[in-house]
């Protein structure tokens, strides 16, 4: 069965990715196989984690051994402004013994464990590589210990050698259509309520956001997941709109709710002042509310107002300046518009996950000398810095060191970074990083000679 | 001596316990010009080098074998070929440290076998470090046992030369401090593995894909020549047994270098070795070590001090704070020992952060990881942070609380730190 959902999944009607007009019709960067020696990425476990982990009330179990939990609870970088059970790592952390004679009783005493010691919204349950390879049941094991313990137990079946990150979030979005979305009622919904699907508060970014809905009287119901209470989850079947936010991973999720509840879905990015408009003009013209759509013109005249202002300082400085962006699927687009918004030159940029449609969108946005970057490692990038002549690197923060190391200025994009670069905030935010970035003293030091290395000339005019 | 408790338990809450084969390949990074691979899925390598990077606050060389659903139950065999030819053309490594996972050791895969097949250039070096098989010292006492079966060669013995056998809590700078107290008494180190010269960020213009410090090729292989073999870490014991079994050469064993008999006891080694004197730089720091324990000892005196830590930085740890006069509240260690037992505590706690975070309270200073903040910050604590990871400070990498020097500085951070802390009613 396990098999089937992963075919489906990789075929993906929703996803652009699938619509070739020849070979096979499975996803290519979902089934693109991880290449022995030279992948990059992280696994289907860690993209399903990605996804769900942001549900702030509830307890994220990793059933495997220690390297699933152990090396990486913590590190995700969703705000809460609330709950934070979603930041305490718990794990079966799997003994050679467990998996000798199966792990199944230690995960139902785990949920149990935590069930009374901590009462959360609901468990989620990650089954990872090694009780999928011994074939244990985990769905059964997550379907007893509800009944017993009388919480949602949702198991999340995305052991990492299925594939990619993408892979996991669709899998992870899969399980919150199977087991949560629909399971609950809202205590009461507005005449514009939509749900955000795909964006998962980073650095607080969906807090520079969520104040223009309310302004413009438009109610989130549900957050997929950034910020998100279990509950809102359950009732997120009731919204009228759904907007997926930067997330072809997560396309699964708007297409069955369109399916099974009748709601339709738009795309949006919140990075950058163009795209932000076209996003909330978006919402209000499926409204057909001629008020709405005078308070979305009303707020976007304000904020561009605002935003020159707050912008003035930096756009002399980054006027021109020549960046190389390296990072995943939507986001190398909708962070292009960002960087073209503050006068930037965006020379290259990576297509790795991007679908056909998002790569035709990123070559008409750098123009015909624009380079894609198709794939490879640091040393690739590198080439591509020098080749372009860039004056910075924006990325995730693996490839921060490798920049760093060559002397390229660096802006982090991913999910471990400090800063929100979403909506009208986000942008200022993101113009004074990049000016800081690329202004910093330090680049003048690093070019200092050492005593040892200076010209001769020096020392002989001081020695005469 | 203390009770070694194990709390009944199916869940670990906050896992203080690393992966072993993130330890084998924090081993494999000492080497100068090495790449560590990990046989196993590509998250196993994503996951262990984002820790790496964000630690380390470097660009770490680590690869993956790739391993799916499909190759893992046909045998991982072909896809270890692959990496090693893929990384051999792209990356020009001297040596590959291949670390296994829990995943290519529960399917059973017989890795060693499939190497001897293969015709390599270089040597690929095989860790067993299975995620089930204990925590970040045992990968990496795995991997430096691998190091010594097959690299160093045995040849007459160099009386001025020692080889030292680092432990996996040893910071960068902490290796560089011991290195630096060895030739002082006109001895040569050779350290396996040195992360002084590899992990101690240093700015070298460009990118490189494999180590660009650590112990070279050819030091390794002299090592055996050492007429001394110095071990820091009793978590290293097996590798230093497997030393004098191959090369019939003594060795001397230390927990660790932290503290006043601690720095002592290396030093009267060192005397004894090379035959000198003790070079006055470092009498003076024992002096300065010696005025140190006095300005602190009243506020370190009766203190008490909640540790979690991995087994050898904790028994160095809860030794030498008591030592001044500090009391253990309570002792975690996220793997067991039987030399735990030694701990001048009651018990000591084989479990994870929310263990320390139910026995901390009416300590007043709590040291472990950067992941104990949140549970120092909700008990008004504050915490020294120590082991790893440490990902929200700055230049741990380089902090050094070994010999007379860098002892002086654990006390006066962690006097700093009480002090700083605000007295509650």
């Amino acid at each position: 069965m396990f098999r089937t959902q992963i075919n489906q999944l990789l075929t993906e009607p929703a996803c652009p990715h699938n619509h070739h007009q020849h070979g096979d019709q499975k996803n290519r960067s979902c089934r693109q196989q991880a290449k022995p020696g030279a992948a990059q990425g992280g696994c289907a476990f860690d993209g399903a984690s990605i996804t769900l982990v942001p549900i702030t009330d509830a307890a994220h179990l990793v059933h495997g051994p220690i390297a699933c939990a152990g090396n990486s609870w913590g590190t995700r970088g969703s705000g809460s402004s609330g709950p934070l059970l979603f930041r305490t790592g718990f794990t079966t952390d799997l003994t050679e013994q467990d998996i000798i004679f199966g792990g199944e009783k230690r995960l139902y005493r785990a949920i149990q464990e935590i069930a009374e010691r901590y009462r959360p919204a609901a468990i989620f349950v990650y089954c990872t590589c090694v009780p999928a390879l011994t074939g244990e049941d985990v769905v059964a094991v997550c379907q007893a210990a509800r009944e017993k313990v009388g919480l949602p137990v949702i198991p999340v079946m995305a052991p990492g050698f299925v594939g990619g990150k993408n892979l996991g979030n669709r899998l992870a979005g899969e399980a919150l259509l199977e087991y949560v979305i629909g399971t609950g009622e809202p205590p009461a919904v507005g005449r514009f309520a939509i749900n955000l699907i795909g964006e998962y508060n980073i650095a607080g970014e969906l807090w520079d956001v969520l104040p223009l809905f309310e302004r413009l009287g438009i109610q989130v119901l549900a957050k997929i997941t950034g910020d998100a209470r279990y509950r809102e989850i359950t009732y997120a079947h009731r919204a009228h709109l759904n907007l997926v936010i930067c997330a072809k991973a997560l396309l699964n999720v708007a297409r069955k709710m369109q399916e099974r509840y009748g709601i339709p879905y738009i795309e949006g990015s919140f990075y950058g002042l163009g795209e932000m408009n076209r996003c909330l003009r978006q919402v209000a013209q499926h409204f057909q509310d001629p008020d709405l759509s005078a308070r979305v013109e009303a707020l976007i005249a304000d904020e561009t107002q605002r935003l020159e202002q707050d912008l003035a300082p930096y756009r002399a400085k980054l006027q021109g300046k020549r960046v190389v962006l390296y990072t995943g699927g939507v986001k190398s687009w909708s962070v292009i518009a960002a960087a073209q918004d503050l006068g930037m030159r965006v020379v290259a940029s990576s297509t790795r996950k991007s679908t056909a449609e998002d790569k035709a969108r990123i070559q008409q946005l750098l123009g015909d000398e624009g380079v894609l970057i198709e794939g490879g490692g640091a040393q690739e990038l590198l080439e591509v810095i020098r080749r372009t002549r860039a004056d910075l690197l924006i990325a995730g923060g693996r490839n921060q060191y490798t920049a760093l190391k060559a002397g390229i200025p660096f802006l982090d994009i991913n999910q471990e970074r400090h800063h929100g670069y979403a909506g009208y905030r986000g942008l200022v935010t993101l113009a004074r990083e990049l000016t800081h970035a690329l202004y910093s003293p330090v680049w003048t030091h690093l070019r200092q000679p050492a005593p040892w290395e200076e010209d001769l000339r020096y020392g002989s005019d001081t020695s005469t | 001596m203390a009770r070694i408790q194990v709390p009944e338990r199916a869940v670990a809450i906050n896992p203080l316990k690393l992966s072993p084969p993130l330890g084998a390949a924090l081993a494999f990074l000492g080497i100068k010009g090495a790449l560590p691979l990990l046989h196993g899925s590509q998250g196993c390598t994503a996951f262990a080098k984002v820790m790496l990077v964000r630690h380390f606050r470097e660009a770490i060389p680590l690869a993956t074998t790739a391993l799916t659903e499909v190759s893992t139950i046909l045998g991982g065999e072909d896809n270890i070929r692959q990496s090693l030819e893929t990384l051999l053309a792209k990356a020009q490594p001297q040596l590959i440290g291949l670390c296994s996972t829990a995943l290519a050791e529960t399917r059973g895969e017989d890795i060693a076998g499939i190497l001897r097949q293969l015709h390599l250039p270089i040597p690929v070096i095989y860790a067993c470090a299975p995620d089930f098989g204990g925590s970040l010292s045992d990968g990496y006492s795995q991997a430096v046992e691998a190091i010594i079966r097959e690299l160093p060669q045995p040849g007459p013995l160099l009386a001025d030369q020692v080889t030292v056998l680092a432990g996996p809590d040893l910071t960068p700078g902490e290796v560089a401090d011991v290195k630096a107290l060895i030739q002082a008494f006109g001895l040569t180190p050779i350290v396996i593995p040195d992360l002084s010269t590899s992990l101690d960020g240093h700015w070298a213009n460009g990118y490189h894909s494999v180590t660009t410090g650590g112990t070279s090729l050819a030091e390794l292989r002299a090592a055996g020549r050492s007429a001394h073999v110095l071990v820091i870490g009793q978590s290293l014991r097996r590798a230093a047994e497997q030393w004098r079994e191959r090369f019939q050469v003594p060795y001397t064993l230390v927990p660790g270098v932290t503290g006043l008999a601690a720095s002592d006891d290396l030093v009267r080694c060192l005397m004894a070795w090379s035959g000198q004197s003790v070079p006055a730089l470092y009498r003076q720091q024992r002096r300065q070590l010696l005025d140190a324990m006095l300005d602190t000892h009243f506020y370190l005196g009766g203190k008490r001090v909640a540790l979690a830590l991995e087994p050898n930085q904790l028994f160095v740890m809860g030794h030498f704070l008591a030592s001044m006069g500090m009391e253990i509240q309570a002792a975690v260690s996220p793997t067991r020992a039987d030399w735990l037992a030694n701990l001048p505590c009651e018990t000591v706690i084989v479990g994870d952060l929310s263990d320390l975070q139910q026995h901390a309270p009416g300590a007043d200073v709590l040291i472990s990881n950067c992941r104990a903040a949140p549970i120092a910050q909700a008990l008004g604590l504050p915490l020294l942070r120590m082991g790893l990871p440490i990902w929200d400070r700055l230049g741990y990498h380089l902090r050094s609380y070994v010999g007379y020097r860098g002892t002086a500085q654990l006390l006066f951070d962690l006097s700093n730190l009480l002090l700083e802390t605000p007295h509650h009613p």
